[in-house]
């Protein structure tokens, strides 16, 4: 695929995957190169072993960045993205693994420093939880919130809302009492996948359920024939609305119209 | 935490404990809503604890809700001195998903706006370093100068800081002619003047020298291991700078010089924002000079929109306007990570398409997070008031860091 983007160049990937997936291949269960991004997935328990084998054998230096993500559908529903950042050799990596609610992820705060607030802030957001994270406290929610509010299950509007109060003097948690519905638009076309039902089509459950379902094969199943056209010849009262006569002429002068 | 009990020679044999002190979240001098919990034995500190995310409005969480575009705005929100650089990343993360071509002039518009950012953001940070150690004056000069950097944003977007003007596929309209030249004319005639006045008043300045000289000195090692970018990773002695390693857009035509510093102290990152406003002054020019004539956004109707001309006398344009700012145009399922050079260092943009009109996850790299992280390691041993001064040189700003 011909590179047309002008997003950030970075050294070439060229051998770079092959290079990598031999040395740590053990610990893998995929590599992978898609959008000229390259991306590992590491075994959860030897996630530890494998950033430090990259670290210290490939030179990447720096994390940047751990991300989390939640796909609920799948069986370990939430993946830890590391982002590493190659000084040396300007070059960047992505190295996941996943995992569930309950089962921890080796902590890497004893690689980089800094991964100790990344992973504290995938705790908070999605729950997931790091071994060996000494100090594995919220991070950006409010002190004492519930719950972990980046899961796709989580509703967008949470749970509590706060607002002074005037007789108590001071801020009170409350329920979240919605005025009107939350407005989400879903623009999907519908001939696209779009999995919601159409109005009018509550009742089917599922494709209709005919015997014999209606086909015209025959001209005789249109319902046209002798009887059609006699009651055609027949006409109403029916009086047609005025008609503009249009002068349809050839194709050059349709698209030079304006009207 | 343990209390340190010890008789101290100079209160006649009173005991003096370690006791803990809340620095903000209501303090001029945390430049936002900023926390810390420091221990303090006397003055020096001993321990701090920042709380973060006082600020935090779920930005990324709001961003699943909304298409493509209508995500855009959330960036400028994020780190407000400096909007452009940040709508850089995500409309450069979306480009590579959906891997278009962006017209040459467009790319210059945004460079250029990206430099002009760049600058309007350091001044805001170098006017309030130096304030912070005491100095009103320069403040107050420097932002005579983001002023205008503010109304020249206003003429090309409509808008003084919240731009939304950096788009998918280029930027949203074309600049008229005059502002470019005034551009031109701002930095020729005004700029120098007034920047280099304010900072001949700071840099040899003796006081200022001494509140920031061989304060939080962290060593390239650190420095690296902690994942610092930009201006501190640079101050640093370390010359990595994404927009010469790692180019994006036409920033691998332009000349200019990566700033270092050489004792990694505070100073060193005031003076490595300062050389920096020369070096984007020069980018500027470049980009004056070189942009061509051109279309500025992407000419596949599928990702940009018409033309408002063009809708008044074309069917399939006035559909896919339509199609653009209802639903929104879909990006092909996959995932980046895509980091630029934000003024206050690497801002990456980590963007899961799953195929539809709306990104799946969205994960901000915000640049204050290992910066702010490093507080303890960059504060200990100084006194309580190099915690300003430390803060100052971070250069944090907590829309961003909280988003």
């Amino acid at each position: 695929m011909t590179v047309l983007h002008s997003a950030p160049k970075f050294a070439s990937n060229e051998g770079v995957l092959d290079a990598l997936s031999e040395s740590v291949s053990v610990w893998l269960d995929r590599a992978e190169e898609q959008h000229g991004e390259i991306i590992l997935t590491a075994k959860r328990e030897s996630i530890a072993e494998v950033l430090r084998i990259l670290r210290d054998d490939h030179a990447y230096q720096q994390m940047m960045e751990i991300a989390g993500a939640d796909y609920p559908d799948r069986d370990e529903r939430f993946e830890v993205v590391y982002m590493l950042l190659s000084l040396t050799k300007n070059h960047r990596i992505m190295v996941k693994c996943s995992t569930d609610e309950t089962t921890p992820v080796p902590s890497v705060t004893s690689l980089w420093p800094n991964a100790g607030w990344l992973e504290r802030e995938v705790f908070d957001l999605y729950g997931v939880v790091f071994e060996g994270n000494s100090d594995l406290r919220r991070i950006l929610t409010d002190y004492g919130f519930e719950g972990h509010p980046f899961r796709k299950d989580f509703p967008m509007t949470g749970y509590t809302e706060l607002r002074y109060s005037e007789d108590e003097k001071r801020v009170v948690y409350e329920p979240v009492e919605l005025p009107q519905d939350m407005r989400t638009f879903d623009f999907l076309s519908p001939w696209e996948g779009s999995d919601y039902v159409l109005p009018g089509d509550e009742k089917a459950d599922g494709p209709p359920q005919v015997d014999k379902p209606k086909v015209t094969e025959k001209p005789a199943d249109t319902g046209a024939g002798p009887k059609a056209t006699e009651a055609a010849a027949e006409g109403t009262d029916a009086v047609p609305p005025d008609m503009i006569e249009v002068e349809i002429g050839d194709d050059d002068e349709l698209k030079e119209g304006d009207e | 935490m343990s209390v340190q009990i010890e008789e101290s020679p100079t209160t006649d044999g009173e005991v003096i404990t370690n006791y803990t002190l809340n620095f903000g979240p209501q303090h001029p001098a945390a430049h936002g809503v900023l926390r810390m919990v420091m221990e303090l034995d006397g003055e020096v500190i001993e321990r701090v604890d920042p709380h973060v995310g006082l600020l935090h409005r779920g930005t990324e969480k709001l961003i699943e809700q909304k298409t493509y575009l209508q995500a855009l705005p959330y960036f400028d929100r994020l780190d407000y001195c400096s909007p452009l650089c940040q709508e850089h990343s995500y409309v450069l993360a979306i480009e590579k998903l959906l891997n278009i071509e962006v017209p040459e002039r467009a790319q210059y518009l945004r460079v250029l706006f990206a430099e002009l950012t760049r600058i309007c953001n350091h001044m805001l940070n170098i006017g309030a370093h130096v304030m912070d150690v005491g100095a009103m004056t320069p403040n107050l000069w420097v932002f005579e100068l983001r002023e205008d950097c503010l109304n020249f944003f206003e003429r090309a977007s409509g808008a003084r800081m919240h731009s939304a003007w950096f788009r998918p596929g280029g930027v949203h309209q074309d600049v008229p002619e005059k502002l470019l030249v005034d551009i031109g004319d701002w930095l020729d005639n005004r700029f120098f003047q007034l920047f280099d006045d304010a900072m001949s008043l700071v840099m040899d300045n003796r006081i200022f020298k001494q509140r920031n000289v061989d304060i939080a000195v962290v060593s390239r090692d650190d420095a690296v291991a902690w994942g610092f970018s930009g201006p501190m990773i640079r101050a640093a002695g370390i010359p990595w700078d994404l927009r010469k390693s790692q180019p994006y857009d036409v920033y691998d035509r332009m000349e200019f010089d990566i700033p270092v510093g050489t004792n990694s102290d505070c100073y060193d990152r005031f003076m490595v924002r300062v050389q920096e406003v020369r070096e984007s002054a020069k980018i500027i020019k470049q980009c004056l000079r070189d942009m061509p004539e051109g279309p500025i956004a992407s000419t596949d109707g599928k990702v940009s929109p018409p033309k408002r001309g063009e809708m008044k006398q074309s069917m399939e344009s006035l559909i896919h306007h339509f199609k653009l700012y209802t639903e929104g145009f879909h990006v092909p399922a996959g995932e980046v990570y895509v980091a630029t050079e934000s003024p206050k260092g690497e801002f990456g943009v980590y963007l899961v398409s799953d195929g539809t009109n709306k990104p799946y996850r969205c994960k901000i790299r915000p640049t204050a997070f290992s910066h702010l992280q490093a507080m303890d390691m960059m504060s200990k041993g100084h006194m309580l008031a190099d915690a300003t001064a430390i803060l100052g040189a971070i250069d944090v700003v907590f829309g961003e860091c909280d988003r």
